[in-house]
């Protein structure tokens, strides 16, 4: 697969939110301003990048049936699928402490504007989300992986910059009472997936 | 366990009481001791997210589940039923461990005990109902993730005993599975014109003669019902309806 198809597929046509509806809880709990969704669109992306070529080395290595015979030929039969979830799960985890350890050391500027939106990506449905598809789909090497990861991310940045930029405005709207808040960010993120789907027969 | 007590010798049922406490301590706090097993609290516990609390028109917890899944009923009560169940057994096990995790690792602790539950509800699902278990594909694993569960985990089983935490979480996953249900009960019925995959809206034949029940007076499904972003509008609606009815629920 090319590796330009692949990014925009994952940016676009395969968008976290608008067409797998992950990290939808975060997406909607920081997009009220555009400065604190830029600042955890710009965590995802990171975080993102990092730990779906990881966890492609981890399934690849050592998940997949007959991942072993690197170690030894007999282990051909062995099938450890049934760990993926916790091995995912613990490397993401870890990932993140990492990050966070790592950006306060060496840039404690983007730490502060991240703040508290880094320890809360663990959780982040796109980020195990992009581990889990990255094993259905089966890729080839650690590029593509990587490639899917960055995608992903930058397309999850994309739409919390959307959400967050719409409902900086819509506070001045008059909005039926019971839909403000909360009601009208699901309806205007279901207009919103609506028009991305424009993208969806699309064959690039 | 009253009754229990009662059909014993005096002296015995004293010793039994003293041994039962000490037990009881050990497993729920203190407050918990002399309550009443469903009393009004754990009522409210049960009965709360249903409506005034609900995990996901009121929390915005465990949306990003709740929305892929809703196409039909069949795969939306199925993963009602699999989130309940690790709600309830992470917060029991996650409560019972409350005071031994140290602070600073315990998301890392949380995210092991329901990464476990979950892939124990997966193989489940494999074995009995692999059909639906196709169907829900990844979004099984992403219970874990699901914010749901690390939501009540933190807010809840944290500081709360051992029975308070799993009713906590069958009352949470009952409210979730009442909005996955209600969301996937619109979708297939208008989509699909179906409800568990039976015709409730007759048969839509390939001419109009050929048709039978609604599809006979010229009725179409309305497809879009099938698609992803219907189910935000939906779940927005119920919201709407919701907030109307409830008016302290209101965004000010």
């Amino acid at each position: 697969m090319d590796y330009i198809n692949l990014f925009v597929r994952s940016i676009f046509i395969e968008n976290m939110i608008f067409a797998y509806f992950l990290g939808m809880c975060s997406y909607l709990a920081v997009s009220k301003t555009v400065k604190t969704g830029v600042g955890l669109g710009a965590a995802v992306i990171f975080v993102l990048s990092i730990t779906v070529p990881i966890n492609f080395l981890l399934d690849k290595y050592l998940l997949r049936p007959g991942a072993l015979t690197w170690l030894n030929e007999e282990y051909a039969t062995i099938d450890l699928s049934f760990l993926s979830f916790i091995m995912f799960i613990a490397v993401i985890a870890a990932m993140v402490q990492l990050v966070e350890m790592v950006v306060e050391k060496f840039a404690p500027a983007l730490y502060g504007a991240l703040g508290i939106f880094l320890p809360l990506i663990a959780v982040n449905c796109a980020i195990l989300g992009g581990a889990l598809f990255m094993q259905q789909k089966d890729f080839s090497g650690i590029g593509e992986a990587a490639t899917y990861g960055f995608g992903s991310g930058i397309g999850w940045f994309l739409a919390i910059l959307g959400i967050a930029a719409i409902r900086e405005k819509i506070a001045y709207s008059n909005v039926p009472a019971p839909l403000k808040g909360l009601g009208i960010t699901f309806i205007i993120t279901g207009l919103m997936a609506l028009g991305f789907m424009s993208f969806m027969g699309i064959k690039i | 366990m009253a009754q229990e007590i009662k059909n014993k010798p005096e002296q015995l049922a004293e010793v039994d009481k003293e041994n039962k406490k000490d037990a009881m301590i050990l497993f729920l706090s203190d407050s918990e001791e002399k309550e009443h097993f469903l009393s009004r609290a754990n009522r409210r516990l049960l009965t709360d997210p249903l409506d005034d609390d609900n995990p996901i028109t009121v929390q915005v917890l465990g949306i990003c589940s709740a929305l892929a899944i809703t196409v039909q009923l069949e795969p939306a009560i199925v993963m009602a039923i699999a989130v309940m169940a690790v709600m309830a057994f992470s917060n029991m096990i996650i409560s019972a461990l409350r005071n031994l995790i140290p602070n600073r690792i315990r998301i890392i602790v949380q995210l092991v005990v329901v990464a476990s539950l979950v892939a124990l509800v997966d193989q489940v699902l494999r074995a009995y109902a692999y059909d639906v278990s196709k169907q829900l594909s990844v979004f099984i694993g992403l219970i874990i993730t699901n914010c749901i569960v690390m939501g009540r985990l933190e807010a809840f089983a944290l500081g709360n005993g051992i029975y308070k935490s799993f009713l906590d979480g069958i009352g949470n996953a009952a409210g979730y599975g009442l909005i996955l249900i209600i969301v996937a009960f619109f979708r297939e019925l208008l989509g699909a014109g179906k409800l568990f995959g039976y015709e409730v809206l007759g048969h839509k034949g390939v001419t109009l003669a050929e048709s039978t029940g609604l599809y006979a007076l010229g009725y179409e499904n309305n497809g879009l019902m099938l698609l992803s972003p219907m189910a935000l509008i939906v779940v927005g609606i119920i919201i709407w309806v919701q907030r109307a009815r409830n008016r302290k629920l209101i965004e000010a």
